[in-house]
């Protein structure tokens, strides 16, 4: 049998399965396998959920220059395109991120206007307001309690219901909705009922602000279908994208961050002490670098042939780039396995390269420079209230996090 | 030092922005980037190099 099978073949049938599990000791560094192949090369195949065997790229220089090679796509609907899981019965319209320009930049424009810097910068006193008041309810509040749904999950809901003008009386709704889709093990039919229930209420809310449009992001798209530009259906679907990003990623930034810090008692101390913006900055990159939360890699499809390290990936192949395993790549970063609040880690991709970079990372970043710059010098004496065993952590999302973080002060 | 854009390419992250805020800056109505001064003085050099590694669209280059 062996005789007639090539060495691509081979190589395929020899793949490992993706994603990998990470080391049971170790909740914040990527999996262990995933370190062996950077290693052992810029390429590898893995395994995914339904047989196929995409390209897995480790290396972070491979990554950006990958994602921004116009040979390669983002298009789920390509044959070959590495999905996560499989595509919802009947489908469901997709957002421009996993769409190609024309059309991605198209989309994309119409909502980046209040992410430009000077305009996140504007809400910065509005959030500090947001996270000192949710720290006085927690201080008025029992403890132990769970900071997770007392304070990481609350900060970014309400920010974003702010900004795109989605009433924050419904986030039990949307929570739960969201929570479904980013899981990676529930059924197609779930994921896509849980879809089409954000996607209703997104469309209701676009009616409203067709009628009435007031002075937030989603009047500003109700503006454009109102003018033709847009489709009621892509403004929902827009809508749904900014609003599931806008809370799922960041509120597992600040309770994976803040167990990290536990860990890292000196680096928690710098925190603690400083008011110093540019230590905070640069503790807030570290720590997208560090942790970095999206788990399950970019994933793209190649147009054409591309050589990466002497290897043609071929048109019409899958790639998946780890951008874990870029962040803690030793070629790039010094000692990357180490926390250290003071390195510049500026050019992490934990928000992705290229064109599709998020959207979203200037609020992202605010949000988190206002959270770690606050939360632990208000309560010096924040403190995990069980042990690290104890914690369930998000394996099994396609965000990575903690579900619960019982804390006391 | 000589700096040039390429809006078509810019995706609006701002990136640029943050890392030297002097030299680069965002148009109102969509945040592609605009360049008030296109020969920065050199002082701000290291900042403007940052910013084109960090632009994600390499829609930024500079010419010494
Ligand atoms: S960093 Fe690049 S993509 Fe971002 S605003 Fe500046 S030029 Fe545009």
């Amino acid at each position: 049998m062996t005789s007639t099978v090539n060495p691509v073949d081979e190589r395929a049938a020899r793949a490992p399965e993706f994603p990998m599990a990470r080391a049971a000791g170790c909740p914040f560094d990527p999996p262990p396998a995933l370190r062996d192949l950077q290693q052992e090369g810029p390429l590898a195949r893995v395994r995914l959920w339904d047989g196929s065997t995409p390209w897995l790229v480790t290396r972070y220089a491979d990554q950006r220059a990958l994602l921004g090679d116009p040979r390669v796509s983002a298009d789920i609907h390509r044959p070959g395109y590495p999905r996560q899981a499989p595509m919802p019965p009947g489908g469901t319209g997709v957002s421009f991120i996993l769409k190609d320009d024309p059309e991605h930049a198209r989309l994309r424009r119409m909502v980046t206007a209040p992410f430009a810097i000077k305009r996140v910068e504007a809400m910065r006193p509005g959030v500090q307001r947001i996270v000192d008041d949710l720290i006085d309810e927690l201080l008025a509040g029992p403890n132990p309690v769970d900071l997770v749904e007392a304070f990481a999950l609350p900060v970014p809901s309400l920010v974003i219901c702010q900004l795109l003008g989605v009433p924050y009386a419904d986030h039990d709704f949307f929570q739960d909705n969201s929570k479904v889709i980013i899981n990676r093990n529930v059924t197609p039919e779930q994921r896509s009922a849980a879809h089409g229930n954000l996607i209703e209420y997104l469309d209701g809310l676009m009616g409203e602000k067709i009628a009435h449009p007031v002075d937030d992001l989603l009047s500003g798209l109700a503006e454009r279908v109102t003018a033709g530009e847009l489709s009621r259906n892509e403004a929902a679907q827009m809508g749904v994208l900014l609003l599931i990003a806008g809370h799922e990623t960041t509120a597992n930034m600040i309770a994976l961050g803040t167990l990290a810090l536990f860990e890292h008692p000196g680096q928690l101390a710098l925190l603690r002490d400083t008011d110093d913006r540019r230590l905070i900055a640069s503790a807030v990159e570290e720590l997208l670098r560090y942790l970095h939360i999206t788990h399950s890699g970019r994933r793209r499809v190649a147009v054409e042939d591309i050589e990466v390290g002497g290897e043609v990936i071929r048109a019409g192949e899958g790639l998946i780039l780890a951008n874990d395993i870029a962040n803690r790549d030793p070629g790039m970063f010094a000692e990357p396995d180490r926390l250290d609040l003071r390195r510049d880690a500026r050019r992490h991709v934990a928000f992705g390269f290229g064109a599709h970079q998020c959207l979203g990372q200037p609020l992202a970043r605010m949000e988190l420079q206002v959270v770690y710059g606050t939360l632990y010098r208000r309560i010096p004496t924040l403190r995990p209230a069980t042990e690290l065993e104890r914690i369930p952590f998000k394996h099994d999302g396609s965000v990575y996090g903690v579900y619960e973080l019982p804390v006391t002060w | 030092m000589k700096v040039t854009v390429n809006q078509d390419k810019c995706v609006a992250s701002g990136q640029c922005v943050v890392a030297a805020m002097e030299v680069f800056d965002q148009r109102d109505e969509d945040g592609i980037v605009v360049l008030p001064n296109a020969e920065p003085p050199a002082e701000q050099a290291d900042d403007v190099r940052h910013a084109a590694a960090v632009c994600p669209a390499l829609a930024i280059e500079v010419q010494d």
